[in-house]
């Protein structure tokens, strides 16, 4: 699961409210070499929830990949090294085991062999 | 600039809105003024003087050469895209059409120090090596000076005909003998197609989507680097497959977590189809419900295209979260102990092709950037009438194709290509949830699980579709006239020993059979037959 997956994901068991982000539990990540496309990470970055990335970045203990606060998007076009370390942390960094956990129920939902297991029990909807 | 495109004769409902996809990727249409996002326009065709509009030939207006090419290069039913240098019906007329085509835009390709090859073809039928050679002979008013090389010329030249004899493939009879000669500006590559074919694909399922269409769908979606393409029954990835092929960046998800977690083993799942092409996997693949997709409430307008082949129950029907007695509020929901929640497999319901469509148009309504495209098959049963206003729609979206693909005689599914083309805002979703319960109702008696399936399966058969559909009499290619074609080869041949009582007995018959249908098919025998 990439981190780009984890930004879009929320836990959405019935009645919920505040599912989101939901905490990364890594086990076990590696890195996956992705084609680098600045066009698609320009048009990406605005959709991003800042936070939640540098979360999950730091949860893998990559703690100096990303600044805390999201940069201006004028950084994508001046910043050739901050576009690349983005590309890196949302596109290439990849979790193989480990879970996602609802911040507000504390739900765990797997992570194996790198799919994130999203589906919800009888009881959840 | 006008343009021969040749057709392979296959699929004959998706050729022209593939080409149309392809003039968009490759920037034919200019966006608005506005900034608004591109609504996709729509190029000139015209049709050789008397030919069907099923016919392999068509002429395009395209605004270079260059164009052209990428859109000959890259489709699946393009055979090629040609300079036309005359047409005619007889062998004088077109040499006079030749005579007449201005130099200066024939005799760049005739150099001395050039090479070149003639390629002579008969559509319909196979014409030995040696009249071959007698028609590459008759062609000798054309000065060609440069090199004759058969394997990498530097121009190719095309004599194409279409004869006038009776059966065409199915096609109605053309009127007269037409034959093209043309300078190729590009052509397809099919050798994709064995590549990728399923045969040798190592992880399929039974539904895993045969290697043209999903490229074809691939087209129909703008595939190409840069963009994000999402499919929510994502299976064992083929229409992923075709996408990544194109360089975009792939998403899927799938209920059915052995499907894409396991697979049949570490060397055949779905990332080893990716490895198999030497594709870039896909970004993400995820086991999730499309009845409840897990994104989070704010997150709007991610993917550039939306491509899937919904489960519409035929060969494989959709499941969705809680169980059958659950949804129907027969049992309250089954608490999962605490200790066995973590491997626990919760029960799914039956998925009906309504709900499944509406769920995802108010996906794809959510997530695809303006102007960003939903494709995906929408069966259809073939004794329906069908127009536009029976395929689902959305505020959001305008439906830009829609072809048709026959799988059997009951059944036929049509590939939709949506493009959005208005926002998405909560009261949008409003309107179309009431506009989908009203679809629902129309369609009730077989969108619902299940209904789909028997019809297609069930024994109960007209008698009429069995006597005009025995055997012999299976046309060679299933196109969207052909059975018109049929029937009036019957008529055509027996028609001496026939009056006009026998042909308005098959007039009825065709009336019960096609309905919608009908008043094409009695057009074309009444404008065919007068003459017994």
């Amino acid at each position: 699961m990439r981190l780009l997956t984890h930004n879009m994901l929320a836990c959405n068991i019935k009645g919920v409210t505040n599912g989101y982000p939901l905490r990364l539990e890594a086990e076990k990540w590696v890195e996956k070499e992705v084609d680098f496309n600045a066009d698609f990470l320009r048009g990406v970055f605005p959709k991003i929830e800042w936070p939640a990335l540098v979360g999950a970045v730091r949860a893998l203990g990559c703690h100096d990949l990303l600044p805390q606060d999201a940069p201006n998007p004028s950084a994508l076009d001046s910043d050739d090294d901050f576009l690349h370390r983005f590309h890196r942390a949302l596109l290439q960094l990849h979790v193989e085991e480990g879970a996602l956990v609802c911040p507000e129920t504390g739900r765990r939902f797997p992570i194996s062999k790198g799919i994130p297991n999203m589906l919800l029990h009888e009881d959840e909807v | 600039m006008w343009f021969l495109c040749v057709f392979f004769h296959r699929l004959l409902d998706y050729r022209r809105p593939e080409v149309e996809s392809l003039a968009e990727l490759f920037g034919v249409f200019e966006p608005m003024e506005d900034g608004s996002p591109v609504r996709p326009g729509s190029l000139e065709w015209k049709l050789p003087q008397n030919h069907h509009v099923d016919s392999p030939f068509h002429f395009v207006n395209l605004p270079s050469e260059d164009v052209a090419r990428n859109i000959a290069r890259r489709s699946m039913l393009v055979k090629g895209i040609y300079e036309l240098w005359g047409e005619g019906t007889t062998d004088d007329d077109l040499e006079k059409a030749i005579r007449g085509f201005p130099d200066e835009r024939k005799l760049p390709y005739l150099k001395t120090e050039s090479s070149f090859r003639i390629i002579v073809d008969n559509f319909g039928k196979v014409i030995s090596f040696q009249e071959q050679n007698e028609r590459i002979r008759g062609l000798s008013y054309i000065p060609f000076k440069g090199r004759v090389d058969l394997r990498n010329p530097d121009h190719k030249f095309w004599l194409m005909e279409i004869d006038d004899y009776g059966e065409n493939n199915g096609l109605p009879p053309v009127v007269e003998r037409r034959i093209f000669f043309g300078r190729e500006v590009g052509a397809a590559d099919r050798k994709l197609l064995p590549t990728y074919q399923l045969k040798s694909r190592k992880y399929i399922g039974p539904t895993a989507m045969d290697a043209e269409i999903a490229f074809l769908m691939a087209n129909q979606g703008l595939a190409r680097p840069g963009k994000l393409i999402y499919d929510p029954f994502v299976g064992t990835g083929s229409i992923l497959v075709a996408a990544a092929h194109f360089g975009a960046m792939t998403m899927g998800a799938d209920i059915d977590i052995r499907v894409v977690r396991d697979g049949r083993g570490p060397d055949c799942n779905v990332w080893s189809n990716f490895e198999q092409y030497g594709l870039p996997k896909p970004l993400s693949l995820m086991r999730s419900d499309n009845n409840l997709p897990p994104w989070r409430s704010g997150l709007r307008e991610v993917f550039d295209a939306i491509i899937c082949d919904p489960p519409y129950g035929v060969r494989a029907g959709g499941r969705k979260s809680g169980g059958r007695k659950l949804l129907k509020g027969a049992v309250d929901p089954y608490t999962v102990p605490e200790e066995k929640r973590f491997n626990h497999i919760p029960s799914t319901a039956a998925y009906s092709l309504a709900e499944c469509v509406n769920d995802l148009l108010e996906l794809a309504a959510r997530m695809l950037v303006m102007g960003g495209r939903l494709v995906f098959f929408f069966p259809v049963l073939r004794e329906d009438v069908v127009t536009v206003a029976q395929f689902p729609d959305h505020p959001c979206f305008t439906l830009i194709a829609s072809c048709e693909q026959i799988l059997s005689l009951r059944y036929s599914r049509y590939l939709l290509t949506m493009v959005k083309t208005g926002h998405y805002t909560e009261e949008i979703s409003e309107l179309a949830r009431k506009k989908h319960l009203d679809f629902r109702e129309n369609h009730l008696k077989w969108m619902e699980e299940g209904n789909l399936h028997s019809a297609v399966f069930s024994s109960s058969d007209s008698q009429t579709t069995k006597s005009l559909f025995d055997r012999d009499s299976k046309p060679k290619y299933r196109g969207k006239y052909t059975f018109c074609g049929i029937i009036y080869n019957k008529i055509g041949g027996l028609s001496p020993k026939y009056d006009r009582s026998v042909i308005s007995t098959f007039k009825y018959s065709l009336e019960k059979i096609f309905k919608y249908k009908y008043i094409y098919a009695s057009d074309y025998l009444d404008r065919n037959i007068n003459s017994y």
